[in-house]
């Protein structure tokens, strides 16, 4: 990258120009958006992860994730649009690395930046990543898949979708490969709309897809190891930056109200200073963890094989559920801080759109799965 | 050994082939293998041989097939007997 001050500064500047002015209505509208998606595109910022040796911007993990944090400041749905195409680069960079991935990345992520997309979750399996109903069927070099997803945010703006799917037809539901499923190879038939509480711009519809290309689409790595190595963590540590964004706002809002209240009076500290007081030792933890998470993800990369440890799996799993209750608890203390203003849609204190983004947290995997498979791991591990 | 570390995937490694006849080089994740399964074959076969696993053999190569789970029991059943001595 061009440095992490020039990176930061870009966005910044990116965010206030495009992402800022679009994102209440693309809230309102459950709108993609697009001049946002652009503006990234233009900066290259979407092959950002993409090592320099393919010809991307060679970005660390947490450099990304300082952007995700950005993004989310003004737009939680942009920011998870960003993060979750992160999540699919970082899969392809480092479980792709046959001749045919690696062009595909050098060609379409970083010639093209492409926008990938994810379908994980399958009808009829709930929210179990890590088992699959649809099966790939291959033979004479080529692959078909079909899989009902009911969820894929941005699945019509996507130019590629990582797809899982049980290796072959008689596999086990947890014998599941990764397959990147290519546009014009791909259809997406919608089946469900997108209209909730929350992160309404990401547009997850839920959608029939079906893919028809070269098996070459098939990325080598079982998804047990992708998953563990790589799209866990990784999606771990980037939504947890999505949510500490929608904090920043919340913390900034309530700043910004009770300095309001100090002039008004000055001389008498507001009432409400106390309680900006007590918001600051929820969120200045939540940060440092956040960011703590992410610098090991770097340093695991070139030091010792942290990564698929169970010690780091529990790391990922623990910032997970404490970052998705956090979020929560700290735009309900911006809200008790600015009061009315704060419940109004229509004051430059409304919090009510970081109130419904942040309750998604919980449900990106649901947090009752991520600790029951954290209180699995505990019956192991030992202390680190 | 073999014979024990059978009888515990049949037990607790909840796949659907049989693990009596299955070959020993066989990939027991493709098998059907789950990482919740494979932690409570881990469990039973800390019981079963009176051994721990230290924290550099908790991956998932270590449970990858029963040659493999052979292998590293056999490193920690015989430094157990020298360090009991
Ligand atoms: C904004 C947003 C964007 C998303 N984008 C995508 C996307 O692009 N691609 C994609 O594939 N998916 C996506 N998802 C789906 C998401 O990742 C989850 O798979 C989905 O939200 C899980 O849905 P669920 O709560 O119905 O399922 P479940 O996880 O099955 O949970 C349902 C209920 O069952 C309980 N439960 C069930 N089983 C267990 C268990 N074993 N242990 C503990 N509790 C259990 C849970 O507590 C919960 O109350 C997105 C979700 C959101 C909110």
């Amino acid at each position: 990258m061009r440095g992490d001050a020039g990176l930061s500064d870009r966005v910044h500047a990116l965010a206030l120009e495009y992402v800022a002015p679009a994102a209440d209505e693309v809230d309102r509208d459950a709108r993609f958006p697009k001049e946002s998606i652009e503006a990234l595109r233009s900066e290259r910022l979407l092959s950002a992860l993409v090592p320099a040796n393919l010809g991307g911007g060679g970005a660390r993990l947490s450099d990304i994730a300082a952007v995700v944090a950005e993004l989310g400041r003004h737009c939680a749905s942009t920011a998870m649009v960003f993060a979750m195409h992160q999540i699919q680069v970082a899969c392809l960079v480092r479980h792709g690395d046959t001749a045919f991935l690696t062009d595909y990345v050098r060609e379409e992520v970083v010639g093209g930046e492409a926008l990938l997309a994810s379908a994980t979750t399958e009808v009829g399996i709930g929210g179990d990543v890590r088992s699959s109903s649809c099966a790939v069927e291959a033979g004479g070099g080529r692959f078909r898949l079909h899989k009902q997803a009911p969820v894929i945010s941005y699945g019509q703006f996507a130019d590629a979708i990582l797809a899982t799917a049980r290796r072959c037809e008689t596999s086990p539901p947890s014998d599941q490969v990764l397959v990147l499923c290519r546009r014009p190879h791909l259809s997406l038939e919608p089946i469900s709309d997108w209209d909730t509480f929350g992160f309404r711009g990401t547009c997850s519809l839920g959608f029939e897809l079906d893919a028809d290309d070269v098996d070459d689409c098939i990325l080598s790595d079982p998804y047990a190891d992708i998953s563990e190595r790589t799209m866990l963590p990784v999606s771990h540590i980037l939504w947890a930056h999505v949510w500490l964004g929608i904090a920043d706002a919340a913390v900034s809002t309530a700043r910004a109200h009770v300095r309001r209240e100090a002039r008004k009076k000055p001389g008498a500290t507001p009432p409400a200073a106390v309680h900006l007081a007590e918001l600051m030792a929820v969120y200045l933890p939540f940060r440092a963890v956040a960011e703590q998470v992410a610098r090991h993800f770097d340093e695991s990369e070139h030091g010792t094989d942290t990564l698929g440890s169970l010690a780091f799996a529990i790391e990922c799993n623990s910032l997970k559920v404490a970052a998705s209750t956090l979020v929560v608890d700290i735009v309900g203390r911006a809200m008790r801080i600015c009061g009315m203003t704060g419940y109004r849609e229509d004051s430059e204190f409304a919090l009510g759109r970081l109130l419904r983004d942040a309750h998604g947290a919980t449900l990106m995997v649901n947090n009752d799965r991520i600790l029951a498979n954290s209180a699995q791991m505990l019956l192991v591990a030992k202390e680190a | 050994m073999e014979q024990m570390i059978r009888q515990v995937l049949a037990d607790y490694g909840r796949l659907p082939v049989d693990a009596m006849t299955l070959d020993v080089d066989a990939d027991l994740y493709r098998c059907g293998l789950t990482s919740h399964a494979s932690v409570n074959v881990m469990l039973a076969l800390e019981d079963a041989f009176d051994v721990e696993f230290p924290q550099e053999l908790l991956r998932k190569k270590t449970f990858e097939s029963i040659f493999a789970i052979e292998q590293a029991l056999s490193g920690l059943v015989t430094s157990d007997r020298v360090s009991s001595v």
